[in-house]
């Protein structure tokens, strides 16, 4: 049976008609059109559908709708502020960490989470933290390199 | 060439003979496409008929309406606007290997102007030119010249325009970005003011004189992707983003095995759901509802039956592959036979036999199998992640039985494909292997726009594989190490890198079809990453027997300079030689060339003979394609190969009893994660001396037997089965 959900995706609230089994991706994609938000394998192994909730890195291909309730969903399309990228956003673009880019998104929130926990964090620590996203096309050393950049400039803007 | 034609005919140029239907047949009225674009300037580029030819596989394309070869082909078009907006239509596809952007660069440096006013038109059947497809590594040989013929001949035509409108001689003109010069007033006329109200098209075939790659400005440097805002906000749209109005989610009843066929099924459960279509036409069946969960729930309710047959296993793959030879062999894809092997035996002081093997192993593009189809009357439109637009467009027809015409098929840049994406009946053997089908069929019964995206286990079970296969080799060196016999036959992994590039006298290459028990189809690099793993760990163990260093020997052995170079400038920067391995490490180097680029890889590993955990550390890829079109994506490429490499060289493998993959998901089958990622460093020589050639394929190569010499290095453990160490490191029994 559908339910109405009253849902807070990036700072805004949005009334949505739904199964409370609905995936939040499919609701964020799909009722919202939110599509920077990806599927990849919808078993929690790819992190291609990360989204933040309060701040948690969370794979939205296994959340339900039904429970997510009052807590804050942070999706890439949030990333942005008043037309500005994000520094890791910035970072991303200036090392060129993608290819085809369809893992960019997943990417960019897990790390996203990770330098909201920890702003200087060492290599290993990426490494480990990044480990559940997959990039098919390989470019798993610019992403990297792209974090600690994004870490960096976060550093320097004082945020 | 150098003239203009009027409007309106002049698209179709009448001077060229053809063979049967229009030059091209893009379903578009050419008078609705500059209705679409607004007058200007527009440049087409023919091919010759020998290229066309050789584009287009020797037989042509296939029409709507017969189809058959034909002497010219369009393959290219460039239109300047009176805003100055440079639009360029190529049927290539973007699927993650920046052509988008290397091609734009083509265009911006002959026809000047900043590479952000150029909009590239890719993969849209009603728009760009007939294209075969995005593959074998020919966006860049083919394409990138092309354009850069394009670029100039819209140069030259504008250098008319502007002479004709300042009344000098063209020769006392300077050209500017975007605009024309007359240097003795100083005067400027923009593109845009020489185009506007203009109706002229010009057709090139070679004419216009090309920037050198030496003099590149453009061409030749590192650009960032073009429209990468839009991909680090979320902005871009894949094919399993389009949403169209009251458009429903399609899913598929899959069989419950390979080779079963449908005894019977029961639709009325799913039927009934609220919102479902249920289509069943002959095998297909399928189910469109308003979201993806019920369009799930009504995939559950059917009913069916199913009769099964059993094949081969992953466990009985290699002795069915080599039992099952089903042509003579003889070289298909470049063998070799020259003087005689048993002579170069005999010649030898030093001999090996061996065996190599291949699993079959699946692209997973991380954006799975989508399309959106949508019928306008008797119109269909599709979106869809395909590397072959115009095959999809052909099949598409084919199964739903409409003309080609009626038939668009729109390629938004895509999540990837690795030779994984052209689908379509050619390795289907129907027409339900490819979601712009399945979505056309469930839209056409639904009567609203459906979309099909396929679930990972889908991709991993109903797209098709990289061919196994297996490789046996018969070798002779003398004592010295100057190869004397080479005996090589491959069975169903496929042609390409069959040809040893080593010298020898006595030779002997081929390559053996066999029946097969999975669908296979290409894959990055194709072949060459199997014959170039059998090969040069092969040439590694030829190497340690004649104690010699494997490097050493391989240039003993060798005369192509260019695949020298790479071999040294890899072995330079990595230290080969340079100092011995700690104990539990080890070194290990290889080399290839294929589709005209060239490839060296050395490798550092270490190898736990106690606990069989094996770590790659550190890799040096050597790689040349000729004039490096943009470094840094080049370099993203290789890099890119590399990581890709990896995972086929010591983990990924398709499992599979006599049903089906039992490995259908990442969980199951590993891939290469952050965790599994060495220190890369690429060493790219530019040959701006050379044409360049494409770059997505070559670079995969060399890492699987480097990584199989640095695993011997470090144990003493000879390795010749991909993958190399799936459960992790174990003597072979
Ligand atoms: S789609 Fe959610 S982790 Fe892969
Ligand atoms: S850039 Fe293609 S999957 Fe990461």
């Amino acid at each position: 049976m559908p339910q109405i959900f009253e849902l807070q995706v990036n700072g805004q609230s949005h009334r949505v008609e739904a199964e409370g089994e609905r995936s939040l991706l499919s609701v964020l994609r799909d009722n919202l059109d939110l599509t920077g938000t990806k599927y990849g394998c919808g078993e929690g192994q790819c992190g291609a559908c990360t989204v933040l909730l309060d701040g948690v890195p969370t794979r939205s291909c296994l959340t339900p709708i039904g429970g997510v309730g009052r807590r804050k969903v942070a999706t890439v399309e949030g990333l942005a502020q008043n037309g500005r990228l994000h520094p890791l956003q910035e970072a991303f673009l200036k090392v060129g960490a993608m290819q085809c880019s369809y893992c960019t998104s997943g990417m960019l929130m897990s790390a996203f989470a990770l330098l909201q926990k920890k702003p200087q964090p060492a290599e290993d620590e990426i490494v480990r933290s990044m480990n559940g996203n997959i990039c098919r096309c390989g470019t798993y050393q610019r992403i990297i390199a792209a974090i600690k950049l994004g870490a960096q400039a976060l550093r320097e803007a004082g945020r | 060439m150098n003239h203009f034609d009027p409007l309106p005919f002049a698209l179709e140029p009448e001077r060229y003979e053809l063979a049967d239907d229009p030059m091209f047949s893009t379903g578009v009225d050419r008078r609705e496409f500059f209705k679409t674009l607004g007058c200007g300037l527009v440049v087409l580029f023919l091919l010759d008929s020998a290229t066309a030819q050789q584009e287009t596989g020797g037989g042509g394309r296939r029409g709507g309406r017969g189809g058959g070869a034909r002497p010219t082909e369009i393959s290219a078009w460039i239109h300047i606007g009176a805003d100055g907006t440079v639009s360029v239509f190529t049927g290539k596809a973007e699927v993650g290997q920046n052509a988008r952007t290397s091609l734009t660069q083509a265009v911006a440096e002959e026809l000047p102007v900043p590479p952000d006013q150029i909009k590239l038109i890719m993969a849209d059947t009603k728009l760009v030119p007939f294209d075969m497809g995005t593959f074998g590594s020919q966006t860049t040989p083919n394409m990138f010249p092309q354009l850069r013929r394009v670029g100039a001949a819209a140069r030259e035509a504008l250098l008319d325009l502007a002479a004709a409108h300042f009344q000098v001689e063209r020769a006392s003109l300077k050209l500017a970005e975007g605009a024309i010069i007359r240097p003795d007033t100083g005067a400027k006329i923009t593109f845009a003011e020489l185009t506007k109200g203009q109706n002229l098209v010009k057709s090139v075939t070679d004419a216009a004189p090309l920037h050198p790659a030496t003099d590149w400005k453009i061409a030749g440097t590192s650009r960032a992707k073009i429209g990468g805002p839009d991909y680090v906000t979320g902005r871009h749209q894949y094919a399993s983003d389009i949403k169209r109005p009251g458009m429903l989610h399609g899913k598929i009843l899959r069989p419950v095995a390979y080779n079963a066929t449908l005894t019977s099924v029961d639709t009325r459960a799913a039927a009934a759901l609220p919102g479902v279509t249920v289509v069943h036409e002959g095998d297909f069946v399928g189910v469109a509802a308003p979201d993806s969960l019920q369009a799930a729930r009504a995939l559950d309710a059917l009913v069916a039956e199913w009769q099964t047959s059993p094949q081969p296993s992953s466990q009985d793959l290699y002795a069915y592959l080599k039992e099952h030879v089903t042509n003579g062999g003889g070289g298909r894809g470049g063998g070799q036979n020259a003087g005689s092997v048993t002579e170069g035996l005999a010649l030898a002081e030093i001999k090996q036999v061996a065996t190599y093997n291949i699993a079959y192993i699946a692209h997973a593009p991380l954006e799975p199998r989508a399309a959106v189809a949508e019928w306008t009357g008797d119109q269909l439109t599709v979106w869809t992640g395909t590397q072959r637009p115009f095959g999809i467009r052909g099949d598409l027809a084919q199964a739903l039985g409409v003309p080609e015409e009626r038939v668009r098929v729109i390629v938004p840049d895509t999540g990837s494909g690795y030779g994984g994406k052209h689908a379509g009946s050619k390795y289907a053997g129907d027409y339900t292997g490819d979601p712009a089908v399945e979505a056309a069929r469930l839209a056409r019964a639904a009567g609203r726009p459906v979309r099909v995206v396929w679930t990972r286990e889908e991709e991993f079970t109903w797209s098709y594989f990289r061919p196994a296969g297996v490789i046996d080799i018969a070798s002779g060196i003398t004592k010295e190490g100057r190869l004397t016999a080479w005996e090589f036959h491959n069975y169903n992994s496929g042609g390409s890198g069959l040809p040893t590039p080593y010298n020898v006298p006595h030779v002997k290459s081929q390559f053996h079809a066999t029946a097969y028990p999975l669908k296979q189809g290409s894959y990055r690099g194709l072949a060459a990453t199997a014959n170039h793993f059998a090969r040069e760990c092969h040439m590694d163990e030829l190497a340690r027997l004649a104690k010699i260093d494997p490097l050493a020997f391989r240039l003993l052995n060798l005369t192509d300079p260019r695949l020298r170079a790479v071999l040294e400038a890899a072995a330079k920067t990595f230290g080969w030689g340079a100092s011995v391995p700690r104990p539990g490490h080890g070194f290990g180097l290889a080399g290839g060339t294929e589709k005209g680029s060239y490839v060296a890889a050395c490798a550092e590993v270490t190898a736990d003979r106690q606990t069989g955990a094996v770590r790659v550390l550190r890799t040096v890829t050597a790689f040349e394609c000729g004039a490096i079109v943009n470094p840094d994506q080049l370099k993203n490429q290789v890099e890119g190969a590399v990581v890709m490499g990896l995972g086929g060289a010591l983990f990924e493998a398709m499992e599979f009893d006599k049903l089906r993959i039992t490995n259908p998901r990442f969980s199951e089958y590993r891939v290469p994660r952050f965790a599994d990622i060495p220190t890369q460093e690429v060493v790219l020589l530019d040959r701006r001396d050379l044409p360049s050639a494409g770059a997505g394929e070559t670079p995969i190569v060399a890492i699987a037997p480097a990584l199989a010499n640095a695993i011997f290095d470090a144990t003493g453990i000879r390795l010749r089965s991909l993958p190399l160490v799936p459960d992790g490191l174990k003597a072979p029994a």
